[in-house]
């Protein structure tokens, strides 16, 4: 596979947005000195250009608000900004992901085009590099090429891949890849999905069926079900979330494409509204550029250290 | 318009009816709900501003139209505010060149390979003879994707092998084209981050290189407040010439369209909806700001049922159905039809205010059931379906037999047929405007 030409990553491997939010903030927080209802407003307003979502933003704010006292500094409006952001992150236990003794099955969901299988890969390697056998299922059996894909991840990595032809139930290529990972005692079994659209009740209901066959062969799993959103996606994001977590039980969040200037807010409102934790930060298209996600950092990051 | 507006656009409504003048206190409620609606939808945040201030200008500066409460005058001047910088219906795809060449750019993931293969099979339709390049030599397997794709619908695919660099791809695309006299070339580029240079040089170089006539940027349907800035990104760096904007069949409002137009003046060239190949559709102004104000989108429904219900059995039905005397066999026809139609799901969304009457139908109702249905009307007597009123307990007990399905199941079915029947009643007894829409429903 070819790479594309590297650029230099920020601090996390996160690049600071460029102008957007911090820029703004730093711009409204200048001053050293009382701040006004604008100024608030402006907050509010900065927030909501991370998607973080008018109503959420607000919150945040007034949750701030209450925070500080009337004379209060820009450091001090930072400080507890990044709190409250922190807080909501982390109070649903989010960058606390913990495999679990084996097997430990992870079924990967989400829309069309959100990362879904780079995101497999990335996980696949980190395991492989924690010391765990892997295997990967390549449950997309709609789109064109998508166990290709996988295959080719599989092949970069030293992981095997289950497959079948195209067309194939997405549950039957689940269910051997259980099979197989129980005759070779594969530790991490990761299963891609294809993309589907979360208000489609059929595909949703196919997501449902794929996680009662792993269910039915392993009554504790699969452990993990984990929802890949695109960090660049609007308030869109919730519904997505909210659907998802009903039909598969969504256990939490991987935000990919966080190497865009997108901030992925809509991560706050899920996290505070749904209870789902952000698990892991996909900062790349290569098999390393996955972190855990960091509450205290995003925050940081997201307000433009 | 008014009859479907999404919750708060209703509340707007709601709080200014019965009010003879609007004093500009009222104004700014209600224009504060309508900022939150746009942002809901995704509306770049800097858009809504300007936006809002410019409907208030225009909700001030206007008479009470007849007919409308005040409410309903302040979301009409929303609504035709968003149709006016939506911008008119585009023009068609700029087909010069020989071959003419057409680039698709745009994020990771916003749907430009099934986007390459839509268009492609659009422009045979229309009787040309297009080639697919594969230029994306960075996603494992993207050639693969395009060269299935190909496949599947019967279009030639240009593809080099592995390591080949882009540049040279789109090179050799075009002259495969003039070789075998393809007139058009398509060629689908990786995804790529607009704050990414080096890819962005690579693209800029290409297109040097190709001089695309039509320059598309493919933008997910889904996107946030970003979608300004990669618009603006792509559009200063590229000869950008219009969007494909993507997956529009899941229910994004699609604000980001509105932001990128207002900013970039970028018209909206396409809708892509669905992953099948035919899912392309010409843009439409109004329906795209219906959507982002929340309301269903009818106009595409009676495109739909358009094509495939018989015109007077349709009046027919409508007339049946304002009437109340909606029957199970007209159900039964009626799921016919929308068995040919497609999901039902999706089709029931597009019917604004659906949640109520399509209620009892949506309950009973997914794909899969819809057979049930079907086989549980045809066990019954022509008789029981025109006065279901007529199925006691043996009837129902027999028909549950007939058709393999339970009593229980059949009870349902007639349970929901009355309310359905309530609820077109009440929407009968809403006056001539009520039948207009119906009628507009089934093609009238």
């Amino acid at each position: 596979m070819i790479s594309r030409p590297r650029r230099e990553p920020g601090g996390l491997g996160l690049r600071p947005p460029a102008g957007g939010i911090g820029a703004r903030l730093r711009a409204i927080l200048g001053i050293d000195a009382p701040h006004s209802e604008a100024t608030w407003d402006e907050l509010e307003e900065a927030l909501v250009a991370a998607d973080v979502g008018a109503a959420t933003a607000l919150e945040l704010v007034e949750a701030t608000r209450a925070q500080v006292g009337r004379e209060a500094s820009a450091a001090q409006i930072r400080g507890a900004l990044a709190g409250e952001i922190r807080d909501r992150l982390a109070r649903v236990g989010s960058g606390r992901f913990v495999l679990g003794p084996a097997p430990a099955v992870i079924l990967v969901v989400g829309v069309n085009g959100t990362g879904k299988t780079t995101t497999i890969a990335k996980l696949a390697a980190r395991f492989k590099g924690e010391g765990h056998s892997v295997l990967l299922a390549a449950a997309d059996t709609f789109r064109a090429a998508a166990s290709e894909q996988l295959r080719l991840w599989g092949e970069q990595l030293g992981i095997e891949v289950i497959a079948q032809r195209p067309g194939a139930d997405p549950g039957a290529v689940a269910f051997d890849a259980l099979a197989a990972a129980e005759s070779r005692g594969s530790e991490v079994i990761l299963v891609d999905t294809a993309g589907r659209l979360h208000d489609k009740a059929q595909l949703m209901a196919e997501l449902s069926k794929i996680r009662r066959v792993i269910q039915r062969r392993l009554p504790e799993q699969p452990r993990h079900v984990l929802l890949v959103l695109d960090a660049v996606i609007g308030q869109n994001g919730l519904a997505q979330a909210e659907a998802f977590s009903q039909h598969a039980g969504v256990t939490g969040i991987v935000l990919a494409k966080l190497d865009g200037a997108a901030k992925g807010g809509v991560a706050v409102a899920i996290a505070d509204r749904l209870g789902l934790p952000i698990l892991f930060a996909g900062v790349g298209e290569e098999a390393g550029d996955l972190a855990p996600f960091d509450p205290a950092a995003y925050a940081e990051w997201l307000l433009g250290s | 318009m008014f009859d479907s507006l999404s919750a708060r656009l209703q509340a707007v409504v709601e709080r200014l009816r019965g009010k003879a003048k609007v004093t500009e206190a009222d104004l700014d409620v209600a224009l504060r709900d309508i900022r939150l609606a746009l942002l809901e939808a995704d509306v770049n945040f800097r858009v809504v501003k300007d936006f809002v201030a410019r409907v208030r200008e225009r909700a001030i500066g206007s008479e009470l139209l007849t007919g409308l409460h005040p409410g309903q005058q302040v979301v009409k001047a929303v609504h035709d505010e968003l149709v006016n910088v939506l911008g008119s219906e585009p023009q068609a795809l700029r087909l010069d060149g020989a071959p003419t060449v057409i680039m698709l750019v745009g994020l990771q993931g916003s749907g430009k390979t099934t986007t390459v293969a839509k268009l492609a099979v659009r422009l045979r339709r229309q009787g040309k003879r297009p080639l697919m390049v594969a230029a994306d030599v960075y996603r494992p397997a993207a050639i693969d994707q395009l060269v299935q794709l190909g496949d599947q619908v019967g279009i030639e695919v240009h593809s080099r092998p592995i390591g080949t660099p882009a540049l040279e791809i789109a090179r050799s695309g075009i002259e495969e084209a003039r070789q075998r006299r393809h007139d058009v070339v398509l060629i689908d580029t990786a995804g790529r981050l607009h704050v990414d240079e080096p890819m962005m040089d690579e693209l800029v170089r290409i297109s040097g290189a190709v001089t695309p006539a039509e320059t598309l940027l493919v933008v997910d349907a889904m996107t946030g407040q970003e979608a300004v800035s990669v618009a603006t990104a792509f559009h200063q760096r590229l000869p950008v010439t219009g969007l494909v904007l993507t997956k529009m069949d899941g229910d994004a409002r699609g604000g980001a369209a509105l932001g990128i137009r207002s900013i970039t003046g970028l018209p909206i060239a396409f809708i892509g909806t669905g992953e099948r190949t035919d899912g392309l559709e010409p843009f439409h102004p109004d329906r795209l700001a219906q959507r982002i104000l929340g309301m269903g989108d009818i106009v595409s429904l009676v495109e739909r049922v358009q094509e495939t219900v018989d015109r007077e059995e349709s009046e027919r039905l409508a007339e049946r159905m304002l009437d109340a005397r909606f029957t199970l066999e007209d159900l039964r026809s009626q799921l016919r039809q929308v068995q040919k139609m497609g999901p039902i799901g999706q089709l029931l969304g597009m019917i604004p205010g659906a949640g109520q009457l399509a209620g009892a139908a949506q309950q009973a109702v997914d794909d899969g059931q819809l057979k049930r249905i079907e086989a549980v009307i045809d066990s019954m007597t022509p008789a029981e379906r025109r006065h279901p009123e007529i199925i006691k307990a043996s009837r129902r007990h027999r028909i549950a037999v007939g058709s393999g399905t339970s009593t229980a199941e059949v009870n349902r079915l007639l349970k929901q047929l009355a309310e359905m029947q309530r609820m077109m009643r009440q929407l009968g007894s809403r006056g001539p405007k009520a039948e207009r829409e119906l009628g507009r429903l089934f093609g009238r």
